[in-house]
């Protein structure tokens, strides 16, 4: 197999460099095609080599997931970029996959418009935020990639460019595999452009924040926010592992972790959202803790509480069982565990400390799982330190398991694709 | 043969009750709300539960015979049009809601369960399911799993796919799979769950379902504008999306179909209207208040403007336009609903062109529709008894999804392919992506047994068409339509 071939089909290839790794596992080899018709030939290419393949956006996230198999060649999906559509007033914008999530933003609030999404990987491209399913703070009201997702076109694994869904909100015609991308970390197809549907800029947006104490505290402000008509936009909590050990704030680098709080975003009107405010103050208020109504976020607003150094979990569970997952998160750890996340959702994010033993996030894991095992509660390994993710079951039970394996069979029987990198040795 | 076998052993499994060999009773399933295909089921079976779903679908694999599911039939595209030789299962005795979980907001159905039933049953302590089908008091949860149905309030709030958190499916094989995080957000793995919600039955039969419940809101104000014109009208919703307000609903009806439901329930619209548009705005009472007031001032067109809170008289404004497809009947022997989508703001050119469609085929078009979202509903109006009128009303049907996809629209916003739009589906997608999709089909049901024949284009069968359609042909609707459909909203 020569760079030759490849470059003749994706326009741009050459010999990987040290920093071209997937999970610790080198590449031989990155191709950056500039066209859909170039990542086809690209694959088609690679198929008929029998090559592996990883696709990367930014590669923010490319450690995620467990490493794969092999990676002889990297897709860089950096010249797949740019808005391909934006019609004036439909709320609908079709782009590339390289797009940097930051750059599709800038150029939609000049419309007042936005995709809303606001993953904590701020530099990454849209193709990466598709094939993790990273949402952030306002999946509580607009739901995760998938759910903004109305059209994709991808290239399968094979070679062949196939689309789904279309350039309308509302479409119900064909089987809509954007849904099955989203979030497949790479393993059934390489997308090339997305359309999302989007939302107006809210006029005004104000957050609420307030000290917390236990979780199970935090449970009953969520049930009651959720059951009040304030409609917040998102409801974020921060428990750090109050031993004053540094929290990452992925941004500002490490920061002492302040004291717990719960934070809540209201969007909406110029009057409209301070009367909220204050009324949810009514709401969660206390005499000994006053909530405060401040116009920019919490420094740990949409940020993962780890780090390079950690052990990055997932953890998504019922709302109401927020508190006594944290207890048995914390519990198993036996070490502080800074937790942080959607807590209108339930979907949670932990740091276990890098430097235990392998044997020993092992058993943590499987304590977490098996608590959370009959409770539609699940735990995943976003990232770790190179011996714990080659070793660590990071994805866990997954429901439909078989069915995903017949899946991937069907659309990567070669298992070319990011092999090994997700559920199930998926 | 094979049939007689089957009913034995289901009668044995599932007791007598729940198999229907009776020719007489199986007709009376021929089909579902498009009434134009009809196809007498060789067999029905009425499960009690997912292990009777899965018994039925064990025997159909042991037998080799096809099955197709049922909720209600009220569905618009013949989704769920049954197989003469193949085994109809009826969903409708799975009517339990097996968990209600408010602090998850969640609950747990049978497929059975009919859409407005969930509401009704956690309604009283504040919260409701949002998709709203317009025929939601006798549609089934599952056949708008199945059509990943809409509503009038989709626009806002999404559609099924956006409120099932979870599903137990029973596969082509007769295997009952949880898929999902069900009382949680996220589970690992593919979505399946977004893959199956809308894919009309050929993936599997869904026999639980997780919904996810919203807090009904706190205010809500209903908005009647009157115009001129149907390009008034549609302007009128451009300006309020452009102002960056979120309509909960945003409905539009021209002139045919507003005397159409002045004939049939008297909704007493203002007199001399070109259009009507109805906006509804919910959410906390401070927004919705400073919402009706901008909304009131971007229908600055409108010659008369009528605002209600309260709910008997938000229902007068709704009343018009909910019994607009019943209402057509008034004004013609026979009709047929489509559904198309649009970009929004291609409304006016495409109404435009459907006139111009309408009068070259010498054929009257109503147009109500979802405006908020460019979902239309041309009715076209024929009389079967005329000769050549059903044909000219099938061209011109014919014609505006073709309009809907040459402006980048799409065949279905909701009513869904089934075998009625099956052979346009290459209008929207290439050999390549059909093929792709044919792949999440063949992981599922490699053998093609669950509801062969819908959605991908086929080769016409023979027992497709018949009773009841004046001529042979494909979307005829006779006059006793309802406009009522699992996966229809209008």
């Amino acid at each position: 197999m020569s760079l030759d071939l490849l470059e003749a089909a994706a326009g741009m290839a050459r010999a990987a460099g040290p920093a071209d790794t997937v999970g610790g596992r080198p590449a031989k080899y990155v191709a950056a095609p500039g066209r859909p018709e170039q990542l086809a030939a690209l694959l088609a290419r690679c198929a008929a080599e029998g090559l592996t393949v990883v696709p990367r956006g930014d590669g923010s996230k490319l450690d995620w997931g467990t490493p794969p198999s092999t990676v002889d060649v990297l897709v860089d999906t950096a010249r797949l970029a740019g808005v391909l559509e934006h019609p004036e007033g439909d709320l609908v914008v079709t782009v590339g996959a390289g797009t940097p999530l930051r750059a599709l933003q800038a150029v939609l609030s000049r419309t007042g418009e936005r995709l809303a999404l606001d993953p904590p990987s701020e530099e990454a491209t849209v193709g990466g935020v598709l094939a993790t399913g990273e949402a952030g703070p306002l999946a509580h009201t607009y739901g995760f990639p998938r759910d903004l997702l109305i059209g994709v076109q991808f290239a399968r694994a094979d070679g062949v460019l196939a689309s789904s869904g279309g350039k309308v909100v509302k479409n119900v015609a064909g089987y809509d595999l954007g849904k099955l991308l989203c979030g497949s970390y790479g393993t059934l197809g390489v997308v090339t452009s997305a359309t999302f549907r989007l939302h107006p800029l809210p006029v005004a947006r104000a957050w609420l924040t307030r000290p917390v104490h236990r979780p199970d505290q935090v449970v009953e402000m969520v049930e009651a926010l959720a059951a009040s008509p304030l409609t917040p936009a998102a409801v974020e909590v921060d428990l750090p592992p109050g031993n004053g050990r540094p929290v990452p704030r992925q941004r500002g680098g490490n920061e002492p972790a302040g004291p717990a709080m719960l934070a809540v975003l209201f969007e909406g009107s110029a009057l409209g959202v301070p009367a909220r405010c204050h009324a949810a103050a009514e709401l969660l208020g206390a005499e000994s803790d006053q909530p405060s109504i401040v116009d920019e976020p919490p420094p740990w607003w949409g940020r993962y509480p780890f780090g390079a150094a950690d052990v990055g979990l997932r953890l998504s569970v019922p709302p109401a069982e927020l508190a006594a997952t944290v207890a048995l998160l914390r519990e198993a750890a036996g070490v502080p565990v800074p937790v942080r996340g959607s807590v209108g959702l339930g979907v949670l994010h932990a740091a276990l400390p890098g430097d235990l033993p392998v044997p020993r996030l092992a058993e943590i894991l499987a304590t977490v799982r098996e608590g959370l095992a009959g409770r539609d509660g699940w735990c995943v390994v976003l990232c770790a330190p190179a011996p714990a993710r080659a070793e660590l079951d990071l994805w866990g039970p997954a429901p439909g398991l078989a069915l995903m394996h017949r899946v991937k069979e069907q659309f990567d029987p070669r298992r070319l694709l990011s092999p090994g990198r997700f559920v199930g040795g998926i | 043969m094979t049939l007689d076998v089957l009913a034995r052993r289901l009668r044995r499994d599932l007791g007598d009750g729940a198999v229907i060999t009776d020719p007489a009773t199986r007709r009376t399933y021929e089909c579902d709300g498009l009434t134009a295909y009809r196809s007498m089921p060789g067999l029905v079976v009425l499960p009690e539960d997912a292990e009777g779903v899965q018994a039925t679908v064990r025997a159909c694999r042991d037998a080799r015979v096809p099955f197709v599911a049922r909720g209600s039939g009220t569905g618009l595209s013949a989704g769920a049009l049954p197989e003469a030789d193949g085994v109809l299962i009826v969903t409708a005795r799975m009517r339990r809601i097996l968990d209600v979980d408010l602090p998850n907001r969640r609950a747990v159905v049978e497929p059975g369960v009919i859409n407005l039933e969930v509401s009704r049953a956690v309604g009283p302590a504040g919260w409701y399911y949002a998709p709203d089908p317009s025929s939601q008091q006798i549609c089934s949860i599952g056949g708008n799993v199945a059509e990943n149905s809409g509503g009038a309030h989709c626009v806002k709030y999404g559609f099924t796919v956006h409120h099932v958190t979870g599903l137990e499916v029973c596969t082509a094989d007769g295997e009952l799979v949880r898929l999902g995080a069900g009382r949680a957000a996220q589970a690992p793995g593919y979505d399946l769950t977004g893959v199956f919600i809308g894919s009309e039955g050929t993936l599997g039969i869904a026999t639980k379902i997780w919904v996810r419940l919203s807090r009904s809101p706190q205010a809500v104000c209903t908005i009647l504008a009157a115009f001129a014109s149907v390009e008034q009208a549609g302007a009128a919703v451009s300006a309020i999306v452009a102002a960056g307000l979120r309509p909960a609903a945003a409905e539009i009806m021209d002139a045919l179909a507003i005397g159409a439901a002045e004939a049939a329930v008297s909704c007493g619209y203002p007199p001399g209207a070109g259009a009507v548009l109805i906006v509804e705005l919910d959410g906390p009472e401070v927004e919705v208040e400073a919402e009706t007031a901008a909304v009131t001032a971007l229908c600055g067109e409108a010659f008369e403007i009528r605002t209600a809170t309260d709910p008997q008289r938000r229902a007068a404004i709704w009343r018009g336009r909910k019994s607009a497809f019943a209402a057509v009947g008034r004004i013609s022997r026979d009709y047929i609903v489509q559904d198309g989508v649009i970009p929004r703001t291609a409304l006016a050119e495409v109404l435009r062109e459907i006139e111009r469609l309408a009068s070259a085929a010498g054929i009257r078009v109503a147009n109500v529709f979802h405006a908020g979202d460019g979902n239309l509903h041309p009715l076209v109006l024929y009389d079967g008894t005329e000769p050549g009128a059903l044909g000219r009303a099938e061209q011109v049907s014919g014609a505006i999804l073709d309009l809907c996809v040459s402006r980048g629209g799409s065949i279905t916003g909701e009513h869904g392919v089934g075998v009625d739009k099956a052979a346009k589906l290459p209008l929207m997608f290439g050999p390549d992506d059909l093929a792709t999709m044919r792949l999440l089909r063949d992981a599922f049901d490699p053998d093609g047994r669950a509801n062969p024949g819908k959605v991908f284009p086929t080769p016409r069968r023979c027992a497709e068409r018949g009773g009841g359609v004046p001529a042979p042909g494909r979307a005829a609707v006779p006059t006793a339509r309802t406009g009522d459909g699992d996966g229809e909203s209008a």
